[in-house]
């Protein structure tokens, strides 16, 4: 640049700031002094006698509130009972809370009526709620009800209305005025003003509704479901559709629609302005005139040109390449495409006034979506444009977090109604909203375990918490003889002589009772024992006696080292929601044979550790024990080696992370197969000292004799029955194993902590 | 765009390198000019209204006593009753609050007058001291206009606190003759005692039609939910009394009930409590023989025993708040300040700010028809919660109650939140005492994920002048099979990058950026090229590491991709005798560090090192030309909480006789700078985020007795 114009530009900089600092004073003199006067005269005045004015109540007003003539709180309840018969319902006077008490909260649902079909998502429902572990078959236990009658779809004019639903509800003996009952409904009112109406007397039960109003919803009483599709799965049901938290957030488009545009009727001011947004370049906003039967009789000058548009873009492609989706109300208040945008991880951006958004008595719909007024439809792009690109990170992983623990199967949306009904009925052993909004989500956490947030393996980090620096050996006996074998000898030594051991809980599943205690190691830390059922699951209970964070489980024959257990116990604090152990296995999906395959082999993979040596939260024993419902455990007590792939599924279903697996001595012992039950040793997991498996192309290389291939096939089996049942396959794999720093390292093993982890 | 974000650059330092220097220089001048220009005229904003306050001259002196008097004549208009079906969506105009770049909903406040009726008598006590403090606090916040067209909310000066002082039909007409009144539309009232004898109502009874009422004491049947604001009773004895806050630990009573208006059928079922549970329940009433002059607002009796009130509140774990003719009671912002769990027994009590707090965290609910099983229920409650409890209770009342102005900010920001719903404050924000927000971590990248390992990654390579070395880096890198794009940060100004056709031939796009300062943070920068999650930072010396190690730790950062994944580790120590921060190169057991000369880490934390980074770190960087790499261990450690991995064994990158600690490092003043850097970190953070671990990745087959070449990642092992 020219040595003159540089001049010419320093000039006009340095006057700029000469201005500022010596003028700067004047000139806000200058055109601020009139401005300022006027302005603090405007302002709330200071009042001179400000500090003589009365309060607006003596404290003894205050204090001494009402006067005790009133009516007894036992009347005032009554009279409160009959004001609010049916239409303001509250829980404390239209539901019954003594029918839970003696049983807890269980669910009973009435015997299908004979020649009287159910729609098929209705269907779906019933068969959650069977699945749920708060069902019961006995009407006598039960504390809250749900009628066989489709109730679903209340639209007169639709195919699956049912008729004469007052009459037939009548009949039931336990109706009892809809007290403690449940009832779900997805479709409400009709043409042409879609009210609430459902045409029958619901008395007094909780009413569990899509497109719910905030108007006629009973706040703490109703729970506004979403609206889904009848295609919606059973269970499992597909996953977020976010695989990677790109930077910057943003997606091809900001902000798109596509859908009908009413040209008439309720619901018709919002959708027919949604097209003026649209700018044909990150905002896309196409609608259609065509739909029901005489669209053409209402169609005006814009539909030809619209409706040409509307074929060029595809839905699909729309929804998983935007940022933001706007989620318009149709004729009803709710509408598919909100679940649909919430899967995508496009932010719905909602404009439904009035709409009392699904589960937001758990939700904070604040963290995942954008709650726009119908109103303000011109000011959306320009609002969504100014979020900041952090926010819509969160944004969009909360979408996901919310679709994948309340919305992504039927399962998911009854068993979160049923939740939040059960909260209310002990307000002191509740979810706070915290939990309903944090990973893992409230269904997988139990109040009744905990209501300490610190007590859970999930939120250490959120909170501040940390795992306490202590753990629980738990060591499950099955030998048969009555002395104790030298293997667990070794064992309680090993463990116990680490420093971070609490305690060591030997569970004793054997009929023979346990031998006296002065048979039993003298050890530093306390030895208790625990008589077991001689279930496999039993492994899992939350005994009272573990009152550490960390548990060690280990089989009675398991080899470690006590450096072996420090060294794994530090990885486990640093990780404290996985399984860390030593042997791991891992599955596969086996093509040709269409189902999953199990493999103990030697792999570079690992997605399963064996809790014969594995160290992991306590509160996956409440999980376990309480949250799985009791078929599941059944099976994995008949199956005799499929527990601990149960409880590794279970984790992973949890954390959606894989098990880590830390290193561990060289062993070269023969593989006995272990027994699992006193007397039959036949099955039972692998040993984990078992580190020299055959060379692993001799195939098959499970087969070591009939009791081996037995377990393996059992082991098979299992994970494809747990995989069915939760509707997926919640494993994943992992390709790393953690070591020592210096883990065999050439430097001198006078440097290392853990030198005999390498012999 | 008028987004009040600050909108980040897109483009960094590679804008300007790409036009013509002559262009570059004109423009940068330029700018500098409209943006000092910017400056200037901003502060001339700005600058008065900070020493506006401390000048006296601008307030005005006036007596209550002298405001206008306004007669009413007796057939003015009558509101219409409260609307019961009101929500935001139909009886709130939002039109008037408009798209605002801040935010910001304004707020205007109707000038004091004092009403009389055609007799001359007062409608009401002009003005409590409550509500002048709650008027100053709104005229004295952001929210505040003097300009009543712009205005979205308007607050009217007449006094509506204590529904037992004003007469009812009177002060609705006095709402009604307001200047924008409208059928109440956009008012906000705020009401702390409603309702009178003998049936209390719960909300206030002045007809009020469509106004929003911020009330004291709704029940869920008052409540319009999303529209009303459910309120504290504010207690003068906050203002009054100062109880320090009491830390943790046992106290002498368990529960306690200080109310002196029950009902006695509540105070015979609390006193069969106290029968079943001994001392540890202590059931306080009025007193009955105190002397003359002692306030007995102050006291509090059991038999003979006298107790002063509120400070007996702090000698009890839990303390009883239970309905009176009215749900909301004073009581409670008494025990929230004693820092005593209140156990609220009001059924259907909308709790105070209930919209935004989560009150699970900081009280316990239980139903009136469950008081006989209060003692079992409380004795459930593991000690842990308990001391939280305590805290979060505290600091609700610290935040929410203490003041009328708390009280008054909380309720607007909750409508304000509900207008702007996509600029709300968090529930984090809400509820997270300050202790928690400290002591807490929100990782940003929260959702459990591993990312697809089609992905690949990015390698940014930063080189000043070692072309030789670059080719080499280059061309090592470009072995590894998920590198998808090799980035060159050239950060040389006075010499040019080589030709293009001097460049190694690679299988990836290989791009090079030019920056207009050779500074460390530009390889930190969140460049547009860089398309993949993954970022493989690695200096141009790096030459040892084999593709199996660098495919290797990218697997290990698809598994971890919120952390550093690196290969260099490095420890921090204490130094006991010099009391501060040591940075340790050593080979040790621990690791606490992995240097970015060669590591694995997530684009997300190029944006935060470039635009969040805290204080002056950033420049400090640049300034110093050291440590970008421990200041980037520092980042990541603080908002995830979480440690970094090491992967694999390697210790030796740039040759192999090479020690660990070669080239620059060896250096002893090094060494001393990077402990400086660290120390100097660590005050700038405030805390020490570093974590220090025990372990390092290696592939689940490492050193295993296997076959080497049915290993995925066989070439892994030397130091």
């Amino acid at each position: 640049m020219q040595t003159r114009k540089k001049y010419i530009f320093l000039t006009f900089l340095a006057s700029w700031l000469l201005l500022f600092f010596f003028g700067g004073d004047q000139l806000r003199r200058f055109a601020f002094f009139s401005g300022r006067k006027a302005e603090a005269r405007r302002n709330w005045p200071r009042w001179t006698d400000r500090t003589l004015l009365r309060s607006f109540a003596d404290p003894e007003e205050l204090q001494r509130d009402g006067d005790p003539s009133l009516l007894s709180p036992r009347e005032r309840r009554a009279a409160r009972l009959s004001v609010h018969r049916s239409s303001g319902c509250r829980m404390e006077t239209c539901f019954d809370f003594s029918r839970c008490e003696r049983h807890g909260f269980k669910v009973f649902t009435y015997p299908p009526e004979p020649g009287q079909p159910v729609s098929e998502t209705y269907g779906k429902i019933l068969s959650s709620l069977e699945r749920s572990r708060y069902h019961t078959p006995n009407p006598k236990e039960a504390c809250l009800f749900i009628l066989s009658i489709d109730t679903l779809d209340r639209d007169h004019l639709s195919g699956q209305y049912i008729r004469n639903v007052d009459e037939k509800i009548r009949g039931f003996p336990l109706w009892n005025g809809g007290r403690n009952h449940l009832i779900f409904n997805l479709y409400s009112g009709t043409w042409p003003s879609y009210t609430g109406e459902l045409g029958f007397d619901i008395g007094q039960a909780i009413l569990a509704k899509a497109s719910f109003d905030t108007q006629s919803f009973r706040p703490g009483f109703d729970v506004s479901i979403p609206l889904f599709s009848k295609e919606h799965p059973q269970r499992g049901g597909d996953g977020g559709r976010l695989r990677r938290d790109s930077v910057p957030p943003r997606k091809k488009y900001l902000l798109v629609f596509k859908g009908k545009r009413y040209l008439t009727g309720i619901g018709s001011g919002t959708r027919n302005a949604l097209h003026h947004i649209h700018n044909g370049k990150d905002i896309i906003s196409l609608t259609t005139c065509k739909h029901g039967k005489d669209w053409e009789k209402h169609k005006d000058t814009r539909c030809d040109k619209d409706n040409v548009d509307y074929e060029r873009f595809d839905y699909q492609e729309l929804l998983h390449n935007s940022t933001f989706c706007i989620v318009p109300r149709g004729r009803r208040l709710g509408s598919f495409r909100f679940l649909e945008a919430l899967q995508a991880a496009c932010i719905p951006v909602l404009l439904s006034d009035g709409w009392e958004l699904p589960f937001a008595e758990a939700i904070d719909w604040g963290k995942a979506a954008v709650v726009g007024s119908e109103r303000l439809l011109l000011q959306i792009p320009s609002a969504v444009r100014c979020i900041h690109p952090e926010r819509v990170l969160a944004f969009q992983q909360q979408t996901q977090f919310l679709w994948d623990a309340y919305f992504s199967s039927v399962d998911k949306i009854v068993h979160t109604t049923l939740e939040i009904i059960k909260d209310r009925l002990s307000p002191h052993r509740s979810r706070s909203r915290f939990l309903w909004n944090a990973l893992p989500g409230g269904l997988l956490v139990l109040p009744d375990f905990s209501t300490h947030l610190g007590d859970f393996p999930f939120y250490y980090l959120q909170h501040g918490y940390s795992p306490s620096k202590k753990f629980t050996a738990l060591i499950r006996a099955v030998s048969q003889a009555g002395s104790l074998s030298q293997p667990i000898l070794r064992l309680i030594q090993a463990v116990s002589a680490s420093q971070y051991c609490a305690q060591i809980v030997v569970l004793w599943s054997c009929e023979k009772p346990p031998p006296p205690s002065g048979k039993w190691p003298q050890s530093a830390v306390p030895l208790t024992i625990i008589q077991g059922r001689r279930k496999l699951s039993d492994r899992f209970f939350p005994f009272e006696a573990i009152q550490t964070d960390a548990v060690l489980s280990l089989d009675e024959d398991t080899s470690l080292s006590t450096s072996e257990v420090d060294f794994a116990f530090l990885v486990w604090l640093s990780f404290p929601e996985h399984i860390v152990g030593f042997p791991t296995q891992s599955h596969f999906w086996d093509a040709e044979q269409g189902r999953w395959g199990y493999t103990s082999k030697w792999t570079n993979e690992l997605s399963i550790v064996l809790t014969a040596a594995a160290f992991y939260h306590r509160y996956y024993h409440s999980l376990f024990t309480e949250y799985l419902p009791a078929g599941l455990r059944e099976l994995v007590d008949g199956l005799a080696a499929c527990e601990d792939i149960l409880m590794n599924v279970l984790v992973a279903a949890v954390t959606k992370l894989p098990p880590i697996k830390v290193t561990q001595r060289k062993q070269h012992k023969e593989g006995v197969a272990r027994p699992a039950e006193c007397g039959d040793g036949a099955a039972g997991t692998p040993r984990p000292g078992q580190r020299s498996p055959p060379a692993p192309h001799s195939a098959p290389a499970e087969a070591k004799g009939t009791a081996g291939s037995r377990r393996f096939s059992q082991r098979q089996d299992c994970l494809n029955q747990l995989a069915d049942w939760f509707g997926y396959m919640p494993l994943v794999s992992s390709q790393l194993r953690l070591d020592p720093v210096l883990f065999k390292d050439q430097v001198s093993v006078l440097r290392k902590k853990y030198p005999s982890l390498e012999r | 765009i008028m987004c009040a974000s600050a909108k980040y650059n897109t483009r960094g330092p590679a804008l300007i390198p790409r036009m013509k220097t002559k262009h570059r220089i004109y423009y940068i001048t330029l700018f500098s000019i409209v943006l000092l220009g910017l400056i200037a005229t901003g502060m001339f904003q700005f600058w008065p209204h900070s020493i506006e306050s401390s000048s006296d001259w601008t307030v005005e002196k006036r007596s209550v006593h002298d405001v206008p008097v306004v007669k009413l004549p007796a057939d003015s208009p009558i509101p219409e009753r409260g609307d019961l079906s009101c929500r935001m969506h139909t009886c709130f105009d939002v039109y008037r609050c408009g798209f605002n770049p801040k935010n910001k909903i304004k707020v205007y406040i109707y000038s004091l007058k004092k009403y009389v009726d055609e007799y001359g008598t007062l409608v009401s006590n002009t003005i409590s001291r409550e509500y002048n403090e709650l008027l100053t606090a709104i005229s004295d916040s952001e929210f505040y206009t003097d300009d009543v067209n712009r205005a979205c909310l308007f607050v009217p000066s007449i006094d509506v606190l204590n529904q037992n002082a004003l007469r009812i039909k009177e002060t609705a007409q006095a709402l009604a003759q307001l200047s924008r009144w409208a059928r109440g539309t956009n008012h906000l009232l705020f009401n702390m005692l409603p309702g009178g004898p003998p049936d209390y109502n719960t909300a206030l009874d002045v007809p009020r039609d469509r106004a929003l009422l911020a009330g004291g004491g709704f029940s869920t049947w008052t409540y319009r939910q999303g529209y009303d604001v459910s309120i504290p009773v504010y207690s003068p004895l906050s203002g009054e009394v100062e109880l320090p806050e009491r830390g943790p630990g046992p106290r002498r009573y368990f529960i306690l009930s200080s109310q002196m208006a029950l009902h006695p059928e509540y105070r015979l079922e609390l006193e069969t409590l106290q029968a079943e549970n001994g001392e540890s329940v202590l059931i306080l009433d009025k007193c009955s023989n105190l002397s003359d002059g002692v306030p007995a607002v102050r006291k509090r009796c059991y038999k003979n025993q006298v107790f002063d009130y509120p400070q007996v509140l702090q000698e009890s774990t839990f303390c009883v708040v239970l309905r009176g003719a009215r749900l909301g009671q004073a009581v409670l912002s008494d025990v929230l300040q004693a820092g005593c769990v209140p156990v609220i027994i009001a059924d259907s009590y909308i709790l105070p700010f209930s919209e935004v707090l989560d009150w699970k965290r900081a009280s316990v609910v239980i139903p009136e028809e469950k008081m006989p099983e209060m003692y079992s229920i409380l004795q459930s409650i593991p000690q842990r919660q308990i001391e939280e409890m305590q805290r979060q209770a505290r600091w609700f009342w610290e935040a929410y109650f203490r003041s009328m102005k708390a009280i008054a900010l909380a309720t607007l920001q909750i409508i304000n939140d509900r207008i702007y719903p996509y600029a709300a404050i968090s529930y984090e924000e809400w509820n997270d005492p300050p202790a928690v927000k400290w002591s807490s971590v929100s990782n940003p990248l929260f959702l459990p994920l591993i990312p697809p390992q089609s992905q690949g990654f990015t390698a940014v390579v930063l080189t000043y002048d070692r072309v030789e070395s670059l080719f080499r880096v280059i061309t090592e890198v470009s072995k590894v099979p998920s590198l998808s794009k090799l980035l060159v940060v050239w950060n040389n100004q006075n010499k040019n990058p080589p030709e293009d056709s001097l460049w190694p031939k690679i299988r990836v796009p290989l791009k090079v950026v030019r920056t207009a300062e050779n500074k460390l943070s530009n390889r930190f920068f969140p460049y547009d090229e860089i398309e993949t999650e993954a970022v493989l930072a690695i200096d141009d010396d790096i030459i040892m590491l084999t593709s199996d190690e660098l495919q290797f730790g990218y697997e290990v950062w698809r598994e971890f991709p919120d952390r550093l994944v690196g290969y260099p580790g490095r420890l921090h120590l204490w130094d006991h005798e010099m009391n501060k921060w040591k940075y340790e190169s050593e080979w040790t057991n621990e690791v606490s560090m992995v240097l970015t000369g060669a590591a694995f880490y997530h684009k997300y934390f190029n944006y935060l090192y470039t635009y969040k980074m805290p204080g002056d770190i950033k420049n400090w960087v640049d300034a110093h030309m050291n440590c970008e790499d421990i200041a980037m261990n520092f980042l990541v450690a603080n908002v995830t909480g979480k440690s970094v991995i090491k992967v694999t064994p390697r210790k030796k990158f740039k040759c192999p006789e090479c020690t660990a600690i070669d080239g620059l490092s060896l250096d002893q003043t090094h060494m001393v700078e990077r402990s400086e850097c660290i120390n100097k970190f660590a005050s700038v953070f405030g805390t020490m985020p570093l974590k220090v671990v025990e372990h390092r990745a290696d592939p689940v087959l490492y050193k295993d007795d296997f076959p080497e070449k049915l290993k995925s990642f066989p070439n892994i092992g030397s130091l």
